[in-house]
């Protein structure tokens, strides 16, 4: 007798076990979302609204995103803040994969958004290119403003997620 | 004081035999790219241009020789600037290096080679500075292609 066993259950999960899966979601979409570690890679002029953004009065703390951390391992938000030239792609790419999950990446202006107004050989023309993107911030530079409205789109994203834990499903 | 060190200057190297010309009331002297060592040579100890600025190079496609190498020295003691250009050929684009006369040229000369081609005899260390190892061609002649990208990262999908 030669009988498999199914990895996954082939029967439909039940009503409960949904209701709940739901609600675990609902819970750790809200603590994620008020506790993003942001990383910044910073490479321009943006980097002047991301410390604007970052201090008094617009404080990003008040969206529990305030405070950076150094190292990719620590932090689960990349926000990519000025140009990304062919020459630091490389380096981009590593930083995220060094990011641990869950992870979201911004687009912090015009630059890193689709290489701005350098359309020419040196800048990367967006980088959705080489890494996937959670939300674009448009401007050069950005107000304030536009960036603590991505920060809560980025966190109604995060909240509307779902976000397996223990296995694949739940 | 500057006005007196270009007339000195212009008389002395048009006494030489050298093209001198006054561009915007900037000395420019013109000379053959085999020549470029002596009238810096002379431009350093005999007038005082201690400090170089630029080398750069321009490309004009349709003419020949093709490009055109471009130096610029300053006078700390004259307070004046002083030019000096040559032409090379596509096929050969090469001058001689001035590392031997100012230090400063070794970090101009790379980034004239990444960007126009152009050689520089004597100089050993003309890798790339502000572009990338693998990047092929010379991203300021006129006929790079603007938006020709060469990624170093595979690009997604």
């Amino acid at each position: 007798m030669n009988r498999t066993i199914p990895i996954h259950s082939e029967r439909a999960p039940s009503a409960a076990f949904e209701y709940i899966a739901t609600k675990k979601d609902e819970l750790i979409g809200w603590a994620r979302k008020f506790s993003l570690f942001p990383y910044p890679f910073v490479t321009a002029c943006c980097a002047m609204e991301f410390m604007s953004v970052s201090a008094s009065p617009y404080d990003t703390d008040r969206f529990g995103a305030a405070l950076p951390r150094f190292s990719p391992r620590q932090a689960d938000l990349l926000m990519v803040v000025g140009t990304i030239t062919h020459k630091q792609a490389p380096i981009l790419l590593k930083v995220y994969e060094q990011m641990c999950e869950p992870k979201w990446v911004m687009a912090f202006g015009v630059c890193a958004t689709s290489g701005g107004f350098y359309q020419n050989y040196a800048a990367v023309q967006g980088i959705d290119r080489i890494i996937p993107v959670d939300v674009y911030i448009p401007g050069c530079p950005p107000r304030p403003e536009t960036v603590i409205d991505a920060i809560m789109q980025l966190q109604d994203k995060i909240a509307h997620a779902r976000h397996p834990i223990i296995t694949s499903t739940f | 004081m500057a006005a007196e060190t270009l007339e000195q200057v212009a008389g002395a190297l048009a006494a030489e035999g050298r093209e001198i010309a006054l561009s915007h009331g900037m000395l420019a002297i013109v000379t053959a790219p085999a020549d470029v060592g002596v009238v810096v040579r002379r431009l350093q100890s005999d007038f005082a241009f201690d400090l170089f600025l630029d080398v750069t190079a321009v490309d004009w496609p349709a003419q020949e020789p093709r490009f055109e190498v471009v130096w610029h020295f300053y006078s700390t003691r004259h307070f004046s600037r002083v030019r000096v250009k040559t032409r090379v050929p596509e096929s050969d684009p090469v001058v001689d290096t001035l590392i031997p006369l100012y230090g400063s040229a070794a970090v101009m000369e790379r980034e004239c080679h990444e960007m126009y081609g152009i050689r520089f005899r004597g100089n050993a260390d003309l890798r790339p500075m502000l572009l990338y190892e693998g990047f092929v061609g010379h991203p300021l002649r006129k006929d790079y292609v603007k938006e020709h990208e060469q990624p170093l990262v595979p690009y997604l999908k």
